[in-house]
């Protein structure tokens, strides 16, 4: 299957502010929030990439949406390198790609009605008015949001996180999008509500034909979501699988841990100890080489020496460890 | 028992009334033991436990049952009495409970010096001692909260409630919005907690797998009550009561190989209606007429709930499990 979106040696830096040592030193530190990352997202396909907290995941998604531009590399989407799209050609792009944000409760402008909250994209697009009422009322109808005209003139603090959460997602689906990047879709949410927001996710990418990329901190929910599963740690990929076999058979021992320790609702699970210790270093200051060697139990003097690269293996996972 | 908590109420003054955030909710913590708290946001957990440890906010008061801790019933005077030295309380956000203008060390400090009559010196001693309990090293003492990560202030927060060695913890959420390694950490300190302290604790979570890890017993609340409570295997095996079913459907879990999850319908009540019968009747799947009266707990043993088709209770567990059960409850109508 083609690819929808190709990232090649992505690279992102974050300027910080200088202390004055470094500003005598003429040293420039920054963060480096992603450090070559390359992988493609087929057309129609549903990718989760996870990691803790400052592992760039964030990041990966603003850049995909063109939210940011990237400091090195380059990414394409449907073809076209993003770092030329402007004019009409970048309005067309923000059509077609959309973000779900993390927290449905920040989400939407409180001052804006529901109805407007959704209108908002269609007028930002420039489509004509007389469609507007049948688009809104059919992406509400897509959201399953019940009786939808009554929602119309509400505000968002009258409304429950789930709800919210549909009205956000109604805005993301408006315009027709092909492409969406979902940055912790569920988090914020009760777990009741939760189940309903992922089916629901799960049913528009089916029906609408959607590519999309779930951002999450959970292994436990991309299972429900994605086939195909990235994980990061300090800006780089170390391991990509299908979802499945990253939960069962993670390979790169950082995966090892994540999974070890998501708990799960049983309590005659077997509490192995955590296969780690420590915590994510400085993402101004990593570890030479490998950048997870200094918390791995399996590090040898390699390891400092060669960063690893992301290679293929015969089981179908992209693991990026010297013990391979 | 070190706490018994009694048909407590919990009454909040808003300016549309009265909300009933707890509403004759009772339930037991045995000495040396790890009790969760469990339910949806607004079912009252948080609002028991800062009950129990005194700080309500300024609109909520005790309106009736009692708490009583050690076999002494509690009143706002022993309340004031026994705050941080015997009954010692975690609150939500570890960030926000850290004063930013003062190191770490001294805020520990200030509490030994202050609360426990410890001199300087001793206070000293003692902070490097707990820093070291939970897993933090004594060097970080001389930082201050924002030179820390989310699970470094969760664990200093988790410090200074130890500090004058209280023999209940309260915890509301303290793994929430962590990574799951940190998590996996911070719950492992509780552990030992538990194991090297005799320390009992009662956990509020939303969070099924927090609970299948850490605690003895899970006490579940919905609308202010309790509808379920029993050890910890025995309830998430075979809960009996239709929300703790739906609970545990609605849970991911990372190994089982449904690739399903099943949401439950509709909201909690208003607490500020008034309520009677089983307060889950509008989005459970097994209600009955019968249903609209007010049900006790009732079971074998330790494990109760508070169902009126509670005999009915395996069979119902099964239908639970079939996600069409929970469809005709599931609509999103607006209430």
């Amino acid at each position: 299957m083609a690819a929808l979106v190709e990232l090649r040696d992505v690279v992102k830096h974050f300027p910080v502010t200088r202390s004055l040592g470094e500003i005598v030193r003429g040293a420039h530190p920054a963060v480096h929030a992603l450090d070559g990352v390359t992988f493609d997202v087929g057309d129609g396909d549903a990718v989760a990439i996870v990691g803790e907290s400052g592992c760039g995941k964030t990041t990966l998604g603003r850049l995909m949406l063109k939210l940011v531009e990237p400091t090195g590399g380059a990414i394409t989407f449907a073809g076209a390198p993003m770092a030329g799209l402007a004019g009409e050609r970048l309005r067309d792009f923000r059509r077609q790609a959309q973000l779900v944000f993390q927290n449905p409760f920040d989400a939407l402008n409180p001052r804006f009605t529901i109805y407007r909250a959704v209108v908002e994209p269609l007028i930002n697009a420039g489509i004509d008015k007389a469609e507007h009422a049948d688009r809104v009322a059919s992406a509400f109808r897509r959201v399953h949001l019940a009786d939808f005209d009554r929602y119309f003139d509400r505000y968002p603090h009258q409304l429950s996180g789930g709800q919210l959460q549909r009205v956000v997602m109604a805005r993301a689906l408006v315009l027709g999008p092909r492409f969406l990047v979902a940055d912790e879709p569920v988090s914020m949410l009760d777990v009741s509500v939760r189940a309903g927001i992922l089916a629901l996710l799960r049913e528009v990418r089916e029906t609408m034909g959607l590519t999309a990329v779930y951002i999450s901190h959970d292994l436990a929910l991309v299972r429900y979501l994605c086939e195909r599963t990235l994980v990061m740690y300090l800006g780089r990929v170390v391991e990509d699988a299908p979802t499945e076999e990253i939960v069962r058979r993670p390979r790169h021992p950082y995966t090892q841990a994540l999974v070890a320790a998501v708990p799960v609702p049983d309590p005659d699970q077997s509490r192995q100890p955590l296969p780690i210790k420590g915590n994510v270093p400085d993402a101004r200051e990593p570890p030479s080489g490998c950048s997870f060697r200094d918390r791995c139990p399996h590090a040898m003097p390699r390891c400092a020496a060669e960063t690893p690269l992301l290679r293929a293996t015969a089981d179908g996972h992209r693991i990026a460890c010297h013990l391979e | 028992m070190i706490l018994e908590v009694d048909n407590l109420q919990i009454h909040y003054s808003t300016r549309d009334g009265t909300a009933r955030a707890v509403d004759g909710a009772s339930f037991v913590v045995p000495e040396g033991r790890i009790v969760g708290l469990v339910g949806e946001s607004g079912c009252g957990k948080t609002t028991a436990v800062r009950a129990i440890m005194g700080v309500l906010a300024e609109n909520g008061r005790q309106a009736g049952g009692r708490v009583v801790f050690k076999g002494q019933a509690m009143d706002e005077a022993t309340t004031r009495r026994l705050r941080w030295r015997d009954i010692a309380y975690v609150p939500q956000s570890a960030m926000s409970s850290l004063d930013p203008v003062y190191t770490v060390g001294s805020q520990l400090i200030e509490v030994l010096t202050k609360r426990g009559g410890f001199s300087r010196t001793a206070a000293r001693a003692r902070s490097v001692e707990l820093f070291d309990l939970v897993g933090l090293n004594e060097r970080r003492l001389a930082d201050y909260p924002h030179q820390f990560s989310g699970g470094m202030r969760q664990r200093a927060a988790i410090a200074i409630a130890l500090a004058l060695e209280p023999s209940l913890l309260l915890a509301d959420e303290p793994v929430t919005a962590l990574d799951v390694i940190v998590q996996r950490q911070i719950l492992d300190v509780l552990r030992s907690l538990q194991q090297r302290l005799k320390v009992s604790m009662v956990l509020v979570t939303h969070d099924i797998s927090v609970v299948a890890y850490l605690c003895d017993e899970v006490v579940v609340m919905y609308a202010g009550q309790v509808v379920e409570s029993g050890p910890v295997r025995e309830v998430l095996a075979r809960p009996r009561h239709p929300y703790t079913m739906g609970l545990r459907n609605a849970f991911p879990d990372l190994l089982s190989d449904a690739l399903e999850l099943v949401p439950i319908g509709g909201s909690p009540p208003d607490l500020r209606e008034p309520l009677s019968g089983c307060r889950f009747v509008p989005r459970c799947p097994f209600a009955q007429p019968a249903c609209s009266l007010d049900t006790a707990m009732s079971g074998n043993g330790a494990h109760q709930s508070a169902c009126r088709r509670d005999s009915e209770a395996d069979t119902l567990r099964t239908a639970a499990l079939d996600p069409r059960t929970w469809q005709r409850s599931s609509s999103f109508a607006m209430s």
